[in-house]
């Protein structure tokens, strides 16, 4: 081997020597630019070497040539390697240095709610819809002769004792006190097909506002009419009500009880969910909760919406959303509803 | 009504069930418990109670039947005496102030000795010094030197009644030494009655349930008595001008009674249930009336005499003359109403029948003959006197309910037994009956087909609806599939033809027992579905809005007309014609139907503008127009929206701005935001309207179809409310044209396939031009490939000059067909720049 071989052979390698021991000394990407562009720019020596390649002695180029594509590669390979190190202390750097406060508040949208009494009518709707039950409404302000004598309460007859009323300046003409008004409007409606609606709405009776009465409140009535409805599908259509509404083990019972526009009539009592039927404050220890009122269909009333008593049969029951909703939440107080302050809605 | 159950025991053993399960027992029949007040019984052990159940329990080891043997004077007071008594463990000396016995003070050992209940130390018992009820326990004491642990109680200090005035006197026959709860320990139950369940407003009734529904035996009533007087004939007559108003009239005669008091144990009884012990005859009265539900008034057969000159007196019955006047024993005088049943003699009205007796033909102190009247009268009369009279007494309350005309007879020789029984005296032969219009109790048939297809009890047979039936009193004919079904004697609710068929159901399904009856799914033909329009899009709106931040909001639909009129500046009154007004408002606030959505909402506002900074709420519900020559008004149903406050809430990254409020654009926002998709075009325009700033107002219109109207409230109309600083931003919106512009009818606009040519333009216009008229031209100027301008800045100021505006757009030129070139969109933007130039003499802004 020559000297001049020997030299530039020992050059790349004191080059590469170099080259390795200033890549160490990297701390950042900028350095790494750097280090890239004075070892494997242009002007770098492993560079100049190929370049001086022509000079070189015919027999020297292979050997020389081959050293410095060693060299080149080993630079490039370690540029690589050491690359990836510093870019991923950098990134380690950089979330170690990067840390927010997740407990600060985030910026929330404005959210608007639903009335909690809305809520409750559309999981009422919702469940009765799937059992084929349409939504049918009436108005709030009725005529006597609808509210009362369509529905079998005749003229001065006691169970109009059972409803405080108020009534308009015409005296023919009052604010509805039940929902079953739309039972007469419902049977004129579907004629003579059968019927299964529920009859959400505003009622009305003349009472004290207190914690637990008020003077307007929502009902929502079901009305079944058909050829083949029995008191046994009011209680297992109910049964299947309250175990979607409130748990699925949810005992229900009947007792005896009187509308004049329904007979058989009933008061459903559910076993109270918050306890089990153990008793506690919200069904002040009876283990029972009072939610809905029922009966078949009086045979005056079928009669009168346009079906004949001996051939049809139906079933009617209404409950109170608010009272549902007063159960399900713990609210003591009805007055909360139609007080629209924000702090109750906001809870919903 | 209020049933002590020691009387039930008189018709029906029940001795072994605990006072809980027997008013489970008729609460499941259909006559519901609504509380238990013990009167002596233990509290039933349990640990939860169905029923609310208050009193007093007397402990057996605390209070006895004790014997005051005598009467001694107390050494340093002088209204109080020592009682020399003996109960179960021995002799005590009891200290009492009780004047009911001071006159036996000092007199030495009694002849007859008296029998007391006597509570021991340790016992718990009502203070009877204190008014109400508060509770108070025996200990050991001293007054005025003598030792004092126990006592001779009164009513009040037993829970009882109210009557403090003296120490009870027990019956002679009072077991020494027994327990005071095994003697007259008793529970009160409030029991509601249906109105059509009157046959068991009385212990009779509610006995003959329990027999019902136990099977147990029900003793037959006992209206045995023995009548030494001479023939009732020719001492009394009675004249019915019209049996349909008085089927029935009963009388008997009783002589020589005296006004005694009852025995204590009826007088305990009917002051547990509500009545006033009076005298052994009227007592008797009152007394068979709450025992079999027929209410009975006694007359002084003397006085009725007299008014009939001394000759045997005529009643006779009849409606009332128009403004005839009548003073009842209350010492109230009515002016009748010809639908009024009167009870007269020959001499004029005795009294109300049905309702109150007269003043002056009542028993009085010294009544010694007595005419007893048990009668049967149209309930519906009865009823419309005491709701225009606004009188409620026990008789009036059963009358009202349609008696049967056979508790007439029974309720007079029930009344008549007891008052001979306690009062003394002669009964008359025999009763004056006159029954012009007899009753006949309706029959139905029943198939078993009927039974099973209306209840759904699957198997049941004939013999079983038969058998249930006949547990209450129904006579039944079994033949083949059919029962024939007669209605018992003393009931009215029993009708015939179909609803007396449902009529029976009820009763069959009652005692078959509703929970037994099997739960089954409807299985009848699902009837045809039918399109909901309207009501569902209500629900999508409010979805949609409680979406974009509204809460919503349910207001009182009653309001008043001055109350409504804050919504307008001027605040003008609408008079009652405008209203649906109600006739009997609960609350001077509550007089009429509300007519504007807008201002109940700005109520809700108001409540909240000191419970948050931000308010944004909706309201959707009816108002209520009177419409002329319609009974019923138009409900209109409506939405109302109101936003105030700040716009962002300050927060930790982003400080409050000052008097950052919301404003006309914000509502504006919501609003865009709501009809985004509305099925046509939605422009928006000024409006006035009195309850909005008359520069801050704008209407909204689909289509050429006005929605309704929003802004910012009028200051005027804002100063009649109690609001923030934030000014007030509201609307109101007809829900019906609202929902049919969001009806989702929209066809798809496709999404282009080519990028679109982004650019601004700002252009000066005179302060008049609309931003909307420059829109307008843009579009019109640009044609289907100006797809989108949004206006993002406004720049008033030197810049463009007085009376000048600069509007700056972003603008999105876009084809469906390929791609726009600079050259395309130059072209664009010189068209919409011509148009501007030429029809708003707008200049472009460099
Ligand atoms: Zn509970």
């Amino acid at each position: 081997m020559t000297e001049e071989q020997t030299n530039i052979l020992d050059q790349l390698e004191a080059v590469r020597a170099e080259a390795l021991e200033a890549l160490r000394g990297a701390k950042d990407e900028n350095d790494l630019l750097a280090w890239r562009a004075r070892y494997l720019g242009k002007a770098a020596p492993v560079m100049a070497a190929f370049q001086q390649l022509r000079n070189a002695a015919p027999d020297l180029r292979p050997l020389i040539g081959q050293k410095a594509n060693e060299v080149k590669n080993a630079l490039e390979a370690a540029l690589t390697e050491f690359g990836e190190q510093v870019k991923q202390a950098r990134l380690r750097a950089s979330l170690a240095g990067d840390k927010l406060d997740v407990t600060l508040p985030g910026r929330q949208p404005e959210r608007g709610r639903l009335h909690p009494t809305t809520q409750t009518l559309r999981e009422i709707y919702r469940i009765f819809a799937e059992m084929g039950f349409q939504v049918f409404q009436s108005t709030e302000v009725e005529l006597d002769e609808i509210n009362y004598g369509k529905l079998n309460f005749p003229l001065h007859h006691p169970a109009r004792d059972m409803q405080d009323t108020f009534f308009t300046t015409d005296p023919d003409v009052l604010l509805r006190t039940h929902t079953s008004p739309g039972q007469y409007h419902a049977m004129r409606h579907f004629h003579p097909e059968p019927i299964r609606v529920i009859l959400p709405g505003m009622c009305y009776r003349y009472e004290q506002v207190t914690y637990r009465s008020e003077i307007q409140f929502n009902q929502v009535e079901l009305l079944v009419v058909g050829e083949n409805v029995t008191f046994g599908d009011l209680i297992g259509t109910l049964e299947d009500f309250v175990h979607r509404m409130f748990t699925p083990d949810t005992h229900i019972r009947l007792r005896p009880n009187y509308f004049p526009f329904t007979e058989p009539s009933a008061e459903m009592d559910v076993e109270c969910f918050i306890c089990g039927g153990k008793g506690c404050q919200v069904c002040k220890h009876s283990g029972w909760l009072e939610i809905l009122g029922c009966g078949m269909v009086h045979p005056n009333v079928l009669r009168n919406g346009g079906y004949d008593p001996e051939k049809y049969s139906g079933f009617a029951a209404g409950m109170g959303p608010e009272r549902i909703t007063m159960l399900k939440h713990h609210i003591t107080d009805i007055r909360y509803f139609w007080g629209n302050d924000l702090r109750f809605l906001q809870q919903f | 009504m209020k049933l002590p159950i020691s009387w039930l025991q008189d018709y029906i053993d029940i001795s072994d069930y605990d006072v809980e399960a027997l008013a489970h027992l008729l609460t499941m029949a259909g006559l519901e418990v609504n509380s238990i007040q013990l009167v002596g019984l233990p509290m039933p052990e349990e640990s939860t109670h169905e029923f609310k159940i208050s009193g007093l329990s007397w402990p057996k080891d605390k209070f006895v039947v004790a014997q005051v043997n005598e009467v001694l004077p107390h050494p340093d007071a002088d209204k109080l005496t020592l009682c020399r008594l003996v109960d179960d463990e021995g002799e005590h000396i009891v200290l009492t102030g009780a004047p009911n016995i001071y006159h036996l003070k000092g007199i030495g050992p009694l002849e007859k000795p008296l029998k007391v209940a006597y509570a021991k130390l340790g016992a718990e018992l009502y203070d009877g010094h204190q008014p109400g009820w508060v509770l108070t326990k025996l200990k050991k004491a001293k007054i005025r030197g003598v030792e004092s642990s126990s006592m001779v109680a009164s009513e009040k200090e037993l829970g009882i009644s109210e009557e403090h005035e003296g120490i009870i006197l027990l019956p002679d026959d009072a077991p020494t030494g027994m327990a005071l709860a095994e003697y007259m320990g008793d529970a009160v139950f409030d029991i509601e009655i249906l109105p059509n369940n009157v046959r068991n407003a009385c212990v009779y009734g509610v006995a003959r349930e329990i027999a019902a529904f136990t099977g147990r035996a029900l003793k037959p009533l006992d209206l045995r008595y023995e009548e030494a007087g001479d023939s009732i004939t020719g001492q009394a007559m009675i004249e019915i001008t019209d049996p349909a108003l008085n089927p029935r009239f009963v009388v008997g005669l009783l002589k020589g009674a005296q006004t005694v008091p009852s025995p204590y144990h009826v007088q305990r009884r009917l002051r547990l249930a509500g009545v006033r012990p009076i005298n052994a005859i009227v007592d008797a009265t009152n007394y068979a009336m709450l025992e079999i539900g027929e209410p009975l008034h006694a007359f002084d057969y003397d006085i009725l005499t007299r008014r009939a000159g001394g000759k045997a007196p005529t009643i006779i019955t009849r409606t009332a003359a128009q403004g005839e006047k009548l003073t009842t024993l209350d010492g109230v005088e009515h002016t009748l109403e010809d639908y009024t049943i009167l009870v007269t003699d020959t001499a004029g009205p005795l009294s109300l029948a049905g309702v109150m007796g007269g003043l002056e033909s009542e028993v009085q102190d010294n009544t010694a003959n007595v005419l007893l009247e048990g009668a049967n009268w149209n309930y519906v009369n009865i009823r419309r006197l005491t709701k225009k009279e606004h009188i409620t007494t026990e008789a009036a309350y059963r009358f009202a309910r349609d008696l049967h005309p056979s508790l007439a007879l029974d309720g007079v020789k029930l009344g008549l037994r007891y008052m001979q029984a306690w009062a003394g005296g002669t009964i008359a032969k025999g009763l004056v009956d006159n029954y012009p219009l007899p009753y006949s109790e309706p029959v139905n048939t029943l198939s078993v087909d009927f039974v099973r297809a209306r209840t759904g009890i699957p198997a049941i047979t004939a013999r079983e609806i038969a058998d249930l039936l006949a547990r209450l009193d129904f006579h039944c004919s079994v033949s083949g599939d059919t029962v024939t079904v007669t209605a018992p004697g003393y009931r009215k609710d029993i009708s015939e033809g179909v609803v007396g068929k449902a009529d029976l159901l009820e009763e069959l399904t009652r005692l078959y027992g509703y929970n037994n009856i099997p739960h089954t799914r409807l299985a009848d033909t699902l009837p045809p579905q039918k399109p909901n329009f309207g009501f569902e899009m209500r629900n999508r709106l409010e979805d949609l809005l409680s979406a974009l931040g509204m809460t919503q909001t349910i207001s009182y639909r009653m309001t008043n007309p001055a109350d409504e009129a804050r919504v307008l500046p001027e605040q003008s009154v609408l008079d009652d014609s405008h209203y649906v007004v109600i006739a009997n408002p609960s609350t001077p606030e509550w007089t009429v139907m509300r007519r504007s959505l807008l201002h109940a909402l700005l109520k809700t506002v108001e409540k909240n503008s000191r419970v948050d900074e931000r308010i944004a709420v909706y309201e959707i519900g009816p108002v209520f127009l009177p419409v002329a020559g319609e009974k019923l008004p138009n409900e209109e149903h409506r939405l109302a929206l109101a936003l105030s406050g700040v716009r962002e809430r300050g927060s930790w990254n982003r400080a409050a701005r000052k008097n950052d409020w919301i404003d006309f654009y914000d509502l504006k926002g919501v609003v865009e935001a709501m009809l985004q998709l509305a099925t046509a075009e939605v422009t928006y325009e000024p409006a006035e309207h009195p309850s909005f700033h008359p520069g801050k107002c704008a209407r909204v219109l689909c289509g050429g179809v006005e929605l309704g109207v929003f802004g910012e409230l009028h200051p005027q109309a804002a100063e009649h409310y109690t609001f923030g600083k934030a000014p007030v931003l509201a609307g109101e919106f007809d829900l019906v044209k609202l929902i049919e512009a969001l009806a989702p009818k929209r066809e798809l606009v496709p999404v282009p396939n080519f990028p679109p040519v982004l650019e601004d333009l700002a252009v000066v216009v005179d302060e008049e031009t609309s931003a909307a008229a420059v829109e307008a031209v843009i579009r019109k100027g640009g044609g289907d490939l100006v797809t989108e301008v949004r206006l993002f800045d406004i720049y008033r100021g030197a810049q463009v000059g007085a009376g000048k505006k600069s509007l700056a757009y972003a603008l999105t030129y876009q084809s469906m067909d390929g791609t726009l070139s600079d050259k395309d969109a130059a072209k664009i933007r010189k068209k919409i720049i011509g148009r501007l130039e030429y029809e708003l003499k707008a200049k472009l802004r460099e």
